[in-house]
């Protein structure tokens, strides 16, 4: 962290304002922000959301509860499986039924590669906006290994409406286990592969060790979640602490930021916490592909969905943090009210606090270290 | 040379006119290959083919490029200070351009004999950063005006390791032409300056690591001067967008560019020709060999131009491997570490000339 110098003269120079975006290399979408800079240093950031608004949750009063999910997809693109299992598990809860054994497994398996593709982008990207150019694609080159797997699973690539309330939309196809268990013996090298080109690269280090510190007690205050809070140093996940599916079958462990390289919450500490959660990822694949019982798959999905009068409020740990669903029910086909605590919004929170006192090039440093997506800070 | 040769029987002005066209002929194909080979190396470290479709493996990819370019819209933004915007990418092109006059090619080709090679080619470079101001300040852009701030500091900071390496290399040999610095590390691969020139004995051995660590030292300088990763602040497209030359478009954007890769070669060539031999065979010429003596300074030229592309290479390949620097770590490898190196090496150097 740099500090602001001030001259004892009573000159006063100008400050400037710097927009960058909504068009603009690294700001991972259509972010806006509004950068106030004393020659390269910056004084206040002001980001400026909106311009992927869909009326996601106007929309939602307007459907039934299943045609609701392929607009589930589209709030977080890079982690689409997320958002379904979310809103399937709100709305199971809020109905009261229970899915079958297999479901639960595919269900597990869908969102923990999905979990893996989603960081696999946060890396990558994040190598590019520091620089680096080539763990980018190498990144890209492994979430196209498991795009191919939801692709044969569901047809679709990044939207996949495969996640329904009650179960599945179809069964697993037959290479499926198989391809997936090739996949991981292939992902585990990769890791280490792109630890050893960018992770402990120096210049890497620099760039990103004690650069936009978020002390625990701020994430706290901010509402932060996900990796951006374990970076923080506190064991909070999801997964773990207030448990959905089958989580609390599984063995692995929750990473937290230990400070590696420069203080605990530093940029560097958000970025390899993704790593080794991708690792553990890995670890709770390995086990329910062990673990996947044979079964139906649909045999829950309800003909029709009107759930009794009331409301339901579910959280689940998506690659970005906390996404939640508090559903409204006044009784009928449609819901009366859906809204959704999008853990990219609230974690965008951060970015002015963070960034004070940094420099231009650190904006893009930290933005791409919280990990947003505009589709879902907007909705 | 050339030129006298030319200006015997055709008199000095169309003489002047073919010598210094000889360096568009080879800097325009150059940058043409170069990019065409930067794009290949990055598509073959990064997993992928790069351009496959015009051509041989894409081999006319950047001609049809240039195409594409000249047929573009010359945009200029409405606020932009016209005659500064228009001059800037030419000026830029300039500065490139004539470190080539001073260059030698081989033995029997160098644009420009002169006496202070060296220092005119850091001079003229300096062209290019008032390009670089000149662009960004007359865009009219944020963007432009921070990336051409940028490159000023860096440029200019960066000159002064280089300046006190090639120093170095005077306090050895006495002379800053490059022609006869070139001339001097002739015959034998150990000749060459970064083996410690022709220094004989006990210093030698001691001139060794130092010169290795001065070679190591105007690398990474260069690389500055040409704002290539890790040290591509000035265009950092992840913050600045593409730095000063974010307004320019079609041709102007074009000039740039070709401005940029035949930078880097004539950085390559500098760093060639004061410490790996120049144009210099490592291993003595087929052309002595077989008597032929024409053939000798062909195959020099090759041996140049090979040298030449090998390091602008190597400095492709740091682009696609290493992060970009902060602008502030930036200053501090120069000012902290780089400077006062550079200066112990040159102290170091003098005293064992003297004794």
């Amino acid at each position: 962290m740099i500090e602001m110098e001030t001259t004892s003269t009573n000159l006063r120079t100008q400050e400037m304002v710097l927009n960058m975006g909504p068009q603009h290399p690294s700001t991972h979408g259509v972010l806006r922000l509004e950068i106030e800079l004393d020659g390269e240093l910056i004084v206040d950031v002001r980001p400026h959301v909106g311009y992927l608004h869909r009326c996601f949750e106007k929309h939602c009063e307007a459907m039934t509860y299943p045609q609701i999910v392929p607009y589930v997809d589209r709030m977080d693109y890079l982690a689409a499986m997320y958002s379904e299992i979310g809103y399937a598990v709100a709305v199971e809860r809020l109905l009261g039924i229970e899915v079958p054994e297999r479901v639960e497994y595919i269900r597990i398996i869908m969102g923990e590669l999905q979990r893996i593709a989603s960081h696999l982008v946060a890396v990558g990207t994040y190598g590019l906006d520091i620089g680096a150019f080539t763990p980018f694609l190498y990144c890209f080159r492994d979430r196209e290994k498991i795009l191919t797997l939801f692709e044969m699973t569901c047809g679709a690539r990044l939207l996949y409406n495969y996640i329904w309330p009650g179960g599945v939309s179809h069964d697993l196809p037959p290479d499926f286990i198989r391809m997936t268990k090739e996949f991981l013996t292939e992902f585990k090298p990769t890791i280490v592969e792109l630890n050893n080109l960018l992770s402990y690269n120096k210049i890497f280090i620099e760039r990103t060790a004690n650069v936009g510190i978020l002390p625990l007690e701020t994430a706290i205050n901010y509402g932060v979640t996900g990796p951006n809070l374990r970076a923080s140093g506190l064991k909070w996940d999801l997964r773990r602490d207030d448990p959905y599916s089958i989580y609390d079958r599984f063995d692995f462990e929750i990473p937290v930021g230990k400070g590696w390289h420069g203080t605990v919450g530093d940029c560097w500490d958000r970025y390899y916490l993704r790593m080794i959660e991708m690792e553990q990822s890995v670890r709770i694949l390995e086990q329910a592909i062990e673990q996947i019982p044979e079964g139906d798959v649909t045999s829950a999905i309800p003909k029709r969905i009107k759930p009794v009068e009331g409301q339901i409020y579910t959280r689940v740990e998506n690659p970005r943090g906390e996404l939640g669903y508090f559903i409204v029910s006044k009784g009928g086909l449609q819901p009366h009210r859906v809204k959704v605590r999008a853990p990219s919004f609230v974690n965008l929170e951060i970015l002015g606090e963070l960034c004070k006192g940094h420099l231009v090039a650190d904006v893009v440093a930290i933005l791409g270290s919280i990990d947003i997506v505009l589709g879902e800070v907007d909705r | 040379m050339i030129f006298d040769y030319i200006s015997s029987f055709l008199g000095a002005i169309p003489a002047a006119v073919i010598a210094g066209l000889v360096p568009m002929v080879f800097i325009i194909p150059f940058a043409l290959f170069a990019v065409y080979w930067e794009r290949k190396v990055s598509a073959h470290m990064q997993d992928r083919l790069g351009p496959m479709r015009v051509g041989y493996h894409g081999f006319l990819q950047t001609i049809a490029d240039i195409l594409k370019l000249i047929q573009k819209e010359d945009i200029v933004a409405s606020a932009a200070d016209k005659p500064l915007f228009n001059i800037a990418p030419v000026l830029t092109f300039t500065g490139s351009y004539a470190a080539f006059a001073a260059i030698p090619f081989s033995s029997a080709y160098i644009g420009a004999n002169i006496d202070l090679g060296v220092l005119y080619i850091i001079g003229v470079s300096g062209l290019v950063v008032a390009g670089l101001l000149m662009a960004g300040w007359a865009s009219n852009n944020k963007y432009s005006l921070l990336g051409a701030m940028r490159s000023a500091a860096q440029i200019v900071s960066y000159e002064i390791p280089t300046v006190i390496v090639i120093l170095t290399l005077f306090s050895m040999v006495g002379t800053l032409n490059l022609y006869e610095l070139s001339e001097l590390q002739s015959s034998n691969m150990f000749n060459w300056m970064i083996f410690g020139g022709t220094v004989t004995g006990w210093k030698k051995i001691v001139l060794i690591p130092l010169m290795f660590a001065a070679f190591l030292i105007i690398y990474l300088t260069t690389l500055a001067e040409v704002n290539r990763t890790p040290f591509d602040i000035p265009e950092a497209e992840s913050e600045l967008v593409s730095g000063y030359h974010t307004e320019y478009s079609g041709m102007k954007f074009a000039m740039f560019f070709l401005a940029e890769y035949a930078n880097m070669f004539a950085v390559s060539a500098i760093v060639t020709s004061l410490f790996l031999g120049g144009y210099h065979s490592p291993f003595g010429y087929l052309g002595n060999t077989i008597g032929i003596t024409w053939l000798v300074p062909i195959e020099q030229f090759f041996w140049f131009a090979f040298k030449g592309i090998a390091l602008v290479t190597v400095q492709m390949w740091l682009r696609w491997t290493l992060p970009r620097l902060r602008v502030d770590q930036l200053m501090v490898v120069c000012w902290k570490y780089l400077i006062p190196l550079s200066f112990l090496i040159f102290l170091i150097v003098s005293l064992l000339m003297v004794l």
